[in-house]
């Protein structure tokens, strides 16, 4: 589905990633750990065209990411709050995520209301805009949008993080199904090893920008990269 | 401390990314300044021998004296528009070991700094020493200066509770001009004298140098309003406490009918109306509308209609150079979402001409009751209407995509100053100054039809060209994507 080819992305004289080849197929869910600075963000900052790779390219379902916009409609991310619209409230912001990817109002209600228990009636009718919510909340809206119009690549970054921990495990439920019986493309990023060790079938680790670690998720996994991070 | 203050201040400027654009207004506002400090020299000079001839039995310094009142309700106004606060980002300081007493009082001594306090002494000096070099006595003439001195900072810090209390509410600029307009009338329909008043006030000073006092007091009084005002605002969670409204979600159903740019609408028109620093373009709109007011009604203007182009664009395109100016900065915030969502930067650069096409035509309606002065002047907005409809909408849709300045929606008033200033206004002098110059070159090379004719042409040739040139506008937007996404995700 992904296939990324000897990418790199320089600032100045600072490699700060530096992948040669990583190929990600349909359907598997992906994590990503590493430390600070590791170069997750700018991985799927570039998966997203949104800063421009020094080599290589990335193949996004058979679409050169940086040359064509049609890799945008069956893949949609949340990376942080700077993809949120602070001045609407959230059913607005879901309309109009779902209006951009062919869906109309009625689509987009009955959408949401799946998510009723993960919302915890704090998000839906609450007339408030995104701006007054607090960080998990938009955090929760920021996530759900991104399940809007069946993608078939779904990328979040830090997802887990400033969740409490109910929702934390909704959302890990959600993410499992999307992979499993839905065959969507997950990539995620986290600092909680935990976490990702329960979602995901494979997980990468970066180190300085470059891939020090490919797992297959099994019973061990988790004391390995333990051992791996405590060193 | 000060020194690191500085020192920051000094990085946040170099550091920027909009650095290289803002080193080239900086310069061209140091052209500005020198140029106003040339203006002030030569008033500062030229006063005293001025006056003199014109007015042989009157002493020159009563005569100053006594129109003081009115520069101040100018100076007031002036820095209204052009003087901002020079607050720098003071919340990252306030959990540092700093009392923030310090960090109020810093903010405050460098507003005195400022060009706006400067410049005055560049007449106010020329004009002592003259008075001075006259045989006026010496001691009253240096106490004179100091209270003109005190005067201008007393404008000065008046100025910031005006300004602080005009941006808590949602009145922009009224609170000013209901200020500055009630003080002149007052004066001017003689219900008090406070031209004379002023005039007198600064004779006593001069007669009696104790009085000096006084002014000093105000000056004290106003700094203390201002220290308490910056002071109760900063608070980490000062945005935390306000009230959050309850929104009314309107459906704006009626955007349908522009198609596939209609979601951009709405969230255009959401954003105009929703956030404090968009909506001050309408109130700008009323203004806007009135200018004309100001010039038609005085015989002087009724006969010089090379001019009324000018107004002309003024009135049909303000909401187009006051919103437009920043696009796609107003949506610096979500900018990200914008580029990686299902979107195609045609539409979304599609909606954001329809809307300022719309206000221009919406603008022209509205001011059709200007035929009241004369059927030219109707002639002169429509040509002028069509001018900004097809040149200055695409010219300032091109200038965005060198736009690399964030502005930050979410941020709550109290320091939301960003885009305000006399930066925003420089901008607007080419698409106005241009379209003057070009009626007024036919206006008297051919006359007014033609002039009217010529503006009009140059704006159905724009319109002809609106697909040809959207590309052109969206490719240049494409080019500067990676800087745009990278200066809007900076903090400053």
């Amino acid at each position: 589905m992904i296939s990324t080819s000897n990418l790199s992305k320089k600032y100045n004289t600072n490699i700060v990633l530096n992948i040669e080849s990583l190929q990600i197929p349909k359907g598997q869910s992906f994590g990503l750990v590493g430390n600070n600075g590791a170069g997750k963000t700018t991985y799927f900052s570039l998966l997203l065209d949104l800063i421009k790779p020094t080599t290589g390219e990335i193949i996004n379902n058979g679409v050169l990411v940086q040359h064509s916009e049609n890799w945008k409609p069956f893949t949609s991310a949340f990376i942080d709050e700077s993809f949120l619209i602070g001045y609407l409230t959230a059913e607005e912001y879901f309309y109009f995520v779902g209006e951009l990817r062919g869906l109309n109002k009625a689509d987009i209600d009955s959408f949401a209301g799946k998510f009723e228990d993960l919302f915890h009636g704090e998000i839906l009718k609450q007339k408030k805009y995104l701006r007054d919510l607090s960080k998990g909340n938009q955090k929760k809206v920021g996530i759900v949008a991104a399940l809007i119009g069946n993608p078939e690549v779904i990328i979040l970054d830090e997802p887990f993080a400033n969740l409490d921990p109910t929702t934390q495990i909704r959302l890990k439920q959600i993410i499992k199904d999307l992979a499993e019986t839905k065959g969507v493309t997950v990539l995620i990023s986290s600092h909680d090893l935990m976490h990702v060790t329960d979602v995901c079938e494979r997980i990468v680790v970066l180190e300085k920008g470059e891939i020090v670690k490919d797992l297959e998720t099994n019973a061990a996994t988790l004391k390995e990269l333990e051992a791996y991070f405590a060193n | 401390m000060i020194k690191r203050f500085l020192s920051l201040e000094w990085k946040s400027f170099l550091r920027s990314a909009s650095f290289g654009k803002g080193l080239a207004l900086k310069i061209l506002m140091g052209f500005l300044a020198l140029y106003f400090i040339g203006i002030f020299l030569i008033l500062g000079i030229a006063l005293y021998p001025g006056l003199k001839k014109i007015f042989p039995d009157q002493d020159p310094l009563t005569i100053v004296n006594s129109v003081l009142f009115y520069w101040i309700l100018a100076d007031l106004v002036f820095r209204f528009f052009f003087q901002k606060l020079p607050v720098m980002l003071a919340k990252p300081l306030l959990t540092l070991p700093i009392k923030t007493s310090k960090i109020v009082n810093f903010v405050l001594s460098k507003s005195v700094g400022s060009f706006f306090n400067i410049l005055p002494l560049f007449a106010i000096i020329p004009f002592g020493v003259t008075l001075i070099f006259e045989n006026y006595p010496f001691s009253s003439v240096i106490i004179w200066m100091l209270s003109l001195m005190l005067v201008t900072l007393i404008v000065n810090f008046l100025n910031f509770i005006i300004e602080s209390y005009s941006s808590e509410t949602e009145l922009s600029y009224l609170p000013i001009i209901l200020l500055v307009g009630g003080l002149y009338a007052l004066n001017y329909f003689e219900i008090i004298s406070l031209a004379q008043f002023v005039g007198n006030g600064i004779e006593a000073i001069y007669n009696f140098p104790a009085l000096i006092l006084i002014l000093v007091l105000i000056l004290i009084a106003l700094y203390s309003i201002n220290f308490k005002i910056l002071r109760n605002k900063l608070f980490l969670d000062s945005s935390l406490k306000a009230k959050v409204k309850e929104v009314t979600v309107s459906n704006l159903e009626w955007t349908r009918s522009f198609g596939e740019i209609a979601p951009f609408m709405q969230l255009d028109l959401k954003l105009i109306w929703r956030n404090k620093r968009s909506k001050s373009s309408v109130w700008i709109l009323i203004i806007g509308l009135l200018y004309g007011l100001f010039f038609y009604p005085q015989p002087t203007y009724q006969d010089m209609p090379w001019f009324f182009a000018f107004i002309g664009i003024f009135v049909t395109g303000i909401f187009l150079i006051n919103f437009g100016q920043f696009i796609p900065a107003w949506d610096s915030g979500y900018y990200k979402l914008l580029m990686s969502q299902n979107i195609k930067y045609e539409q979304y650069l599609k909606s954001k001409f329809t809307l300022m096409a719309l206000s221009v035509i919406m603008l022209f309606v509205l001011s059709i009751p200007y035929v009241y002065f004369g059927w030219k002047i109707l002639l002169a907005h429509f040509a002028a209407a069509i001018y900004n409809l097809g040149v200055n909408t695409h010219v300032i849709l091109l200038g965005g995509s060198f736009n690399r300045k964030k502005i930050d929606l979410n941020q709550r008033a109290a320091f939301n100053y960003q885009g305000t200033g006399a930066v925003q206004w420089l901008i607007g002098i080419p698409l106005m100054v241009l379209p003057l110059g070009i009626f007024a070159l036919f206006y008297f090379l051919t006359g007014f039809e033609i002039a009217c004719l010529s503006l009009a042409v140059l704006g159905i040739i724009g319109i002809i060209f609106h697909q040809k040139l959207m590309t052109f506008i969206t490719s240049k937007y494409m080019q500067s994507k990676y800087k745009m996404i990278d200066a809007f995700s900076q903090n400053n």
